[in-house]
């Protein structure tokens, strides 16, 4: 057989070199995405995406809960600051960006910047999964990284977009994200998972460790879905855009790696700390952002939140933090 | 005994869902004595509202009010969200039992 024919059993070959390292729930999110630009009458109705979403965040509490407990909270401290200190940077580093370069309205540009500071909750989940599939054993409370990481970029987005203008009214935006259910669930279970401990919480593994990785390929299933159907939005969003979705996660990533060095904190640790600062929210911060900022347009922020940035991390992005941290670590460790 | 029938407005409101914590505040706020919720689902001059997730998800509000109700809940959305939210407001004259309540 000539060179360079592609036979179907090389393209089988090339797609298990390419989803080799991968996760299988990832292929859910694709199939998703699939059926979202075939056109397929598949939908996820709106009561299971909520019951999904809370039981997600319920279990990713209450599995940073249990480990919490393995950790005095006074070692937690120094390095938590350290975490949402570095943090603080991306929005900060993210609005000259967009606003300068980009051209980008102050709303928009404050919004966008908020949306990359505060993290995903999903892409979290997808690499603690992906950590564990490689055997890789990350620091159990990073879950709590995740909770203190979601609303100071928020509040960062707004206080961008709000400067000088008075009549901001924090107390309405502080409880949309206080009161927000992703806050309460992620708190809520991190204190049931960290009073009960492992051994009372026993029971309930079933329902919420052992089943979490097929509820979180069904929630990525939609995430497909909905992320096909943002593509018009990028479209109108244009190039400037779609190159921040892809270069603003690697710059947060070498953050997070470099902040998870600093630290001292193991490879899966620094990895899941690159994840989650290179991720997006497309959940929390655009709910805050349509209270708090509305003058900026939700298509941009989401469009590239969901459909660029989230898929690329899925794909590329968590595999190259990991070997990142895994090199970084063998030189400096 | 049939009672009367009389004329009330019934203002519909098609918005974003995230409108729908600061309506049910207001509302009350405005003099309306209640109000029904639903979700809706719909296309549009912002293109299609899927309700997929909750950011593409629009709600329907109906308000049975007289009429200064009306017009003072049509004013304040105008001013307050107009500009920056997807919105549809409308009026309608209705007929109605026990007028009292509205």
């Amino acid at each position: 057989m000539a060179k360079g024919i592609v036979t179907p059993s090389r393209l089988f070959a090339a797609c298990r070199i390419v989803f080799m390292p991968f996760e299988p729930v990832i292929l859910f999110f694709l199939l998703g995405a699939l059926a979202g630009l075939i056109r397929s009458d598949l939908r996820i109705p709106a009561v299971l995406y909520e019951s999904l979403s809370i039981f997600l965040l319920l279990a990713i509490g209450l599995k940073g809960g249990v480990e919490l407990a393995r950790y005095p909270v006074s070692e937690l401290v120094f390095a938590a600051a350290c975490v949402v200190l570095a943090g603080a940077l991306i929005p900060l580093i993210a609005y000259p960006v967009l606003a300068r370069l980009g051209k980008l309205p102050r709303a928009d540009a404050a919004s966008i910047a908020a949306h990359y500071g505060s993290v995903s909750v999903v892409t979290f989940a997808v690499g603690s999964t992906y950590l564990i599939g490689q055997g890789e054993v990350a620091e159990g409370y990073l879950t709590v990284f995740l909770v203190l990481l979601e609303f100071p970029a928020l509040m960062i987005g707004i206080w961008l977009a709000r400067r000088g203008a008075p009549g901001s009214d924090w107390g309405k935006v502080l409880h949309e994200v206080f009161a927000g259910k992703s806050i309460v669930l992620l708190l809520g279970g991190l204190a049931i998972g960290w009073v009960a401990g492992s051994e009372d919480l026993k029971p309930l593994d079933k329902l919420f460790f052992d089943l979490f990785k097929g509820m979180l390929a069904i929630f990525l299933l939609e995430m497909g879905l909905v992320a096909a159907s943002r593509i018009g939005d990028l479209r109108r969003a244009g190039w400037f855009l779609a190159g921040f979705a892809i270069v603003m996660p690697l710059v947060s990533a070498a953050l997070g790696i470099t902040t998870g060095l600093l630290l001292g904190l193991s490879v899966g640790g620094t990895t899941l700390l690159a994840t989650l600062y290179a991720s997006a929210s497309y959940i929390a911060a655009p709910a805050a952002m349509r209270i708090a900022v509305p003058e900026a347009n939700p298509g941009l922020s989401i469009g590239a939140a969901l459909g660029i940035t989230f898929p690329f991390n899925l794909l590329v992005g968590i595999p190259a933090y990991h070997w990142l941290a895994t090199t970084l670590h063998g030189v400096f460790a | 005994m049939n009672r009367p029938l009389q004329t009330r407005k019934l203002l519909t409101i098609v918005c974003e869902a995230a409108l729908e914590k600061r309506l049910e505040k207001e509302l009350p706020q405005f003099g309306a004595h209640g109000y029904t919720i639903s979700d809706a689902r719909g296309s549009g001059a912002h293109g299609r509202r899927d309700a997929a997730w909750p950011a593409s998800a629009n709600i329907r509000v109906e308000v049975l009010c007289d009429e200064a109700v009306a017009e003072a809940v049509v004013r304040h959305l105008e001013t307050q969200y107009f500009t920056s939210y997807q919105l549809v407001v409308f009026l309608s004259d209705v007929q109605v039992l026990r007028a009292e309540k509205f």
